[in-house]
């Protein structure tokens, strides 16, 4: 343990070397960025005064909070009684401090009792979910259906006006909330693998709950509990002030109270308490809107580097921000001569996405290749290389952020992405998209909207990009769901998406790209997520269509076999550049740069069973 | 003592799996029927099947992942179809688990270091035995031992499923059931996982279940295959012949549907699948005619 001790501190203590174990201890990042945030710190350091403030309470008031002076009452503030007293005579700035004691100790009771009682249930039902899930969702029901006010009063009544009592109180009423976030967020984990591994390990269910599954509740947890003590604090308050407090004690509610009773004759007896809530419930809230975003910021950086360092190695150094000045708005350049025959030419592209620190990471590098009308191409990588990037930048499906760095892209004798320009013109690509360029994905599933038939799906585009009549549209549906190979297209057609097999929806989407007739079809992995006997049928549905509507198509894929089932032409690619271009034959069995040649390697079909692949020394730089 | 070394290191015996059903008194889902198979010491089984065909399942109920609802799982000569965690936690040390997918196994939240000695933990292994064993762990898979204080996130998938490998391998155990291990990977990584594998067999004598839904994997790393269909085995036998001359239908069609990396062959072997995709068809209809 003491090593991520160590850790801990050396993170800290060099916060801007992003080496390796920068990131090691998320907690302390988090903390850094809450003190960061400018309303972090306000509000931290408010809350850090008052509970301050709070602690010293018998050692900074002059007075005690009930000691009485009946020849100074309502006096103004002098020397003596710093804020003045009340109509008791009682010190104004005393009482504060014993009321700021008694108001937070009586908010952490309220949130303490609802945490007790919701966390652990929460944990519970959410891990094992069953009978002790149902149940205690029904008491939660009954809780949250209950009129809480009624209820306090209710207990005010029968237990006297006792503060404890009634935040124990209101401490059950609000552990729902408490029990809904844990349950929510543990029934997330519940079925994650690293949980069924630590089953297996023979962990107790305790401790998988303590060291799996309790992790990921705290931060929701810390954060519900900032506003939880605010609303306790309001509450409380609310209930004193109407005149159901103790009157021994010094709270800020009951000073309100009295305040309120002479607000004719001394104004500021209700300012100071009511100053004093307004700091702490703010406080509080902005705490819990600081720690969210906290984590929250530490998501979004996460992503955008997954997004960016997809290509790490000779690429990833920093390339000069500062692009040359690009001609904008004007005429689009004509293409080189020559070239126009070609369906698709990209020359020289570069893709990048700039970095925090200025710099640009390129994750498509130099990358030239062309497609013909009837001709299919492979491009062939492994993840990170580029080939998923080098398709978008063809169909215009970069990210906002993406930027075009080199070279250009032509569309049948036109720029869609002229040399020089920065970005891909939307504009001259959305005239293309759909219409003459369209996209067979990799997860069929997740392409198709779950809320709409397939026929729906199939007409709308149809609709509106041939502007033809919704009749016409569905006939021409039909007829595409049976040339797919789908044996009742009628009954697909009316289906919703989570009726039919992946291999199906695979070929709804292939039914898709080609209703509107277009050139070129872009297909990223098509059959990926399929199984081998589905993806052998879905490739012989590929080739026939493309023989038949004589198409250009670009197949992006990491399977060799895939590759020389379908492709004319191939390139391969490995961090953002194309290694090697040429016809499949020569390619797959003459491969000449030794990237390729290590890739077929490591094929496994014609190999020696249980021989080693690789190289068989066992101290190989690792995968 | 001889009869616990002859005895295979699994077996499995008319196996069956049901989920109960959620909608009311409907009839309990059966995920796996009559399931028979044994593994012996030092020796892989390979476990091919289509997704839903409850390849993944099998692996599941051998763990206590998933409700045995007939027929008995004896490892070591013991019972396990109904341990209970205490058992489980025993029988730990002897029989482990690689997921497939190396992202959601690992906990994002834990170092490298505290991944691997929890199995040690569980066992009672003091921590400074346990530091000195994880060390070792990685040495074996090949990752850096600085990597003890780094997070998941700060490594690749391959790298990723080197920790998972190094896990079930804390323990020593007899049987690692993996599941999937090498989809998730890129090609070359694969390659390289798939040598870890064997390397660890040579010198642990480790058996594995290698549930794989690609062909050509299990054929490289298996003694014998397994084809699961349909929440049934439908062919089982050595895997030179299963996977090169099989006779079930299914498995016929999985051999010729997958791709081969070269365009003639792949041509032919289309043609093939082909035809014998017609043969099926006529000998499904003659069947039919006469039944």
């Amino acid at each position: 343990m003491s090593d991520s001790v160590e850790t801990a501190a050396a993170a800290a203590s060099t916060p801007a070397v992003p080496t390796g174990q920068s990131g090691t201890v998320v907690r302390s990042t988090v903390i850094r960025r809450l003190f960061r945030n400018p309303l972090g710190l306000v509000a931290m350091t408010i809350l850090l005064a008052i509970s301050l403030l709070a602690i010293l309470a018998p050692v900074l008031a002059p007075f005690d909070q009930n000691y009485a002076n009946i020849a100074k009452t309502l006096a103004a503030p002098d020397s003596v009684n710093i804020l003045g007293t009340d109509s008791a005579g009682r010190d104004v700035w005393s009482r504060l401090l014993f009321g700021a004691q008694l108001t937070l100790l009586s908010a952490l009771l309220c949130a303490g009792v609802a945490i007790a009682i919701g966390l652990p249930a929460g944990l519970i039902a959410g891990y094992y979910a069953g009978k002790f899930e149902a149940v205690s969702n029904w008491v939660v029901s009954i809780l949250m259906s209950l009129p809480g006010l009624i209820v306090l009063l209710t207990i005010r009544a029968a237990f006297g006006p006792s503060v404890w009592m009634s935040m124990i109180a209101f401490g059950i009423l609000i552990s729902p909330s408490y029990f809904r976030l844990t349950r929510t967020a543990v029934q997330s984990v519940r079925n994650e693998l690293y949980v069924d591994a630590a089953r297996v390990s023979g962990l107790s269910d305790l401790s998988i709950i303590a060291r799996h599954i309790f992790s990921v509740v705290r931060a929701p947890i810390i954060i519900q509990t900032a506003a939880i003590a605010g609303v306790a604090i309001a509450i409380q308050s609310g209930l004193e002030f109407l005149g159901l407090g103790d009157p021994t004690k010094a709270t800020w509610g009951v000073m309100l109270s009295e305040g309120f009773k002479n607000v004719y004759l001394t104004p500021t007896l209700l300012f100071w308490p009511a100053l004093a809530m307004a700091l702490t419930i703010g406080g509080l809230v902005l705490l819990g809107n600081a720690i969210r975003d906290a984590l929250e910021d530490g998501e979004k950086i996460k992503h955008r580097k997954q997004a960016a360092t997809s290509v790490k190695g000779p690429l990833a150094g920093p390339t000069p921000a500062r692009l040359p000045a690009r001609p904008s708005r004007k005429s689009v350049a004509a293409v080189d001569l020559g070239t126009e025959h070609h369906l698709v030419k990209v020359t020289n592209l570069g893709v990048g996405y700039p970095q925090a620190d200025g710099s640009i990471k390129k994750v498509v590098d130099d990358v030239s290749f062309h497609v013909d009308r009837g001709e299919f191409l492979g491009i062939v990588g492994e993840s990170g290389s580029g080939k998923s990037q080098t398709a978008f930048s063809i169909l215009g499906l970069l990210p906002e952020n993406a930027r075009v760095v080199g070279g250009s892209i032509q569309f049948d004798g036109n720029y869609t992405v002229a040399p020089g320009e920065e970005r891909v013109s939307q504009e001259r690509l959305s005239k293309l998209r759909g219409k003459r360029i369209s996209y067979i994905p990799q997860e069929p599933m997740s392409n198709l909207d779950p809320a709409f038939t397939i026929g729906y799906q199939l007409v709308t585009p149809m609709v509106r990009v041939l502007g033809i009549s919704k009749a016409e549209a569905r006939q021409r549906a039909l007829k595409l769901l049976a040339d797919v190979g789908i044996v009742s297209p009628d009954r697909t057609f009316n289906a919703y998406p989570h009726e039919v097999s992946g291999g199906m929806a695979q070929r709804v989407l292939i039914a898709g790209a080609i209703s509107c007739e277009p050139d070129l079809v872009i297909a990223d992995e098509p059959t990926t997520a399929l199984d081998v006997t589905v993806q052998a049928d879905v490739l012989d549905l590929l080739r026939e269509l493309q023989r038949r509507l004589n198409i250009g198509v670009i197949l992006v894929t990491h399977n060799f076999g895939v590759v020389a089932d379908l492709c004319d032409r191939v390139a391969v690619m490995q961090n953002g550049r194309l290694v090697e271009e040429g016809p499949v034959r020569d390619i797959l069995r003459n491969p000449q740069e030794p990237y390729t040649q290590r890739l077929l390697a490591s094929m496994l079909e014609g190999k020696e069973p249980m021989s080693m692949l690789v190289s068989p020394r066992p101290k190989e730089p690792v995968a | 003592m001889s009869t616990t070394e002859s005895a295979p290191l699994l077996a499995v015996d008319q196996l069956v799996v049901e989920y109960p059903s959620k909608k009311f008194r409907a009839k309990p889902f059966r995920a796996l029927t009559d399931i028979n198979i044994t593994i012996g010491r030092g020796e892989t089984l390979g476990l091919v099947g289509e997704s839903g065909s409850g390849k993944t399942t099998l692996g599941r109920a051998i763990l206590g992942l998933a409700p045995v609802t007939g027929g008995k799982i004896s490892f070591d000569g013991k019972d396990i179809s109904h341990a209970s965690r205490k058992d489980r936690r025993v029988l730990s040390r002897d029989l482990q688990v690689v997921f497939q997918d190396p992202y959601t196994s690992l906990n994002p939240a834990l170092e490298i270091g505290d991944i691997l000695a929890e199995p040690l933990g569980v066992q009672g292994m003091d921590a400074a035995a346990a530091k000195k064993r994880v060390k070792e762990l990685l040495d074996q898979v090949g990752l850096p031992s600085d990597a003890i204080n780094r997070l998941p996130r700060e490594f690749s998938g391959g790298q990723r499923q080197r920790v998972a490998i190094a896990r079930a391998l804390a323990l020593a155990p007899k049987l690692i059931v993996c599941d999937e291990p090498v989809s998730a990977l890129d090609l070359s990584t694969q390659a390289r996982v798939l040598d870890l594998f064997l390397q660890i067999q040579k010198d642990t004598g480790v058996s594995y279940l290698f549930v794989s839904h690609d062909l050509d994997v299990v054929r490289h790393i298996s003694h014998r295959v397994a084809v699961m269909y349909h929440g049934e085995i439908v062919e089982q036998g050595p895997a030179g012949v299963v996977t090169t001359d099989p006779d079930h239908p299914y498995t016929q069609r999985l051999l010729l549907a997958s791709p081969v990396p070269d365009p003639d062959r792949q041509e032919q072997r289309r043609a093939d699948r082909h035809r014998l995709l017609e043969t099926q068809r006529m000998q499904h209809e003659q069947a039919g005619v006469l039944a």
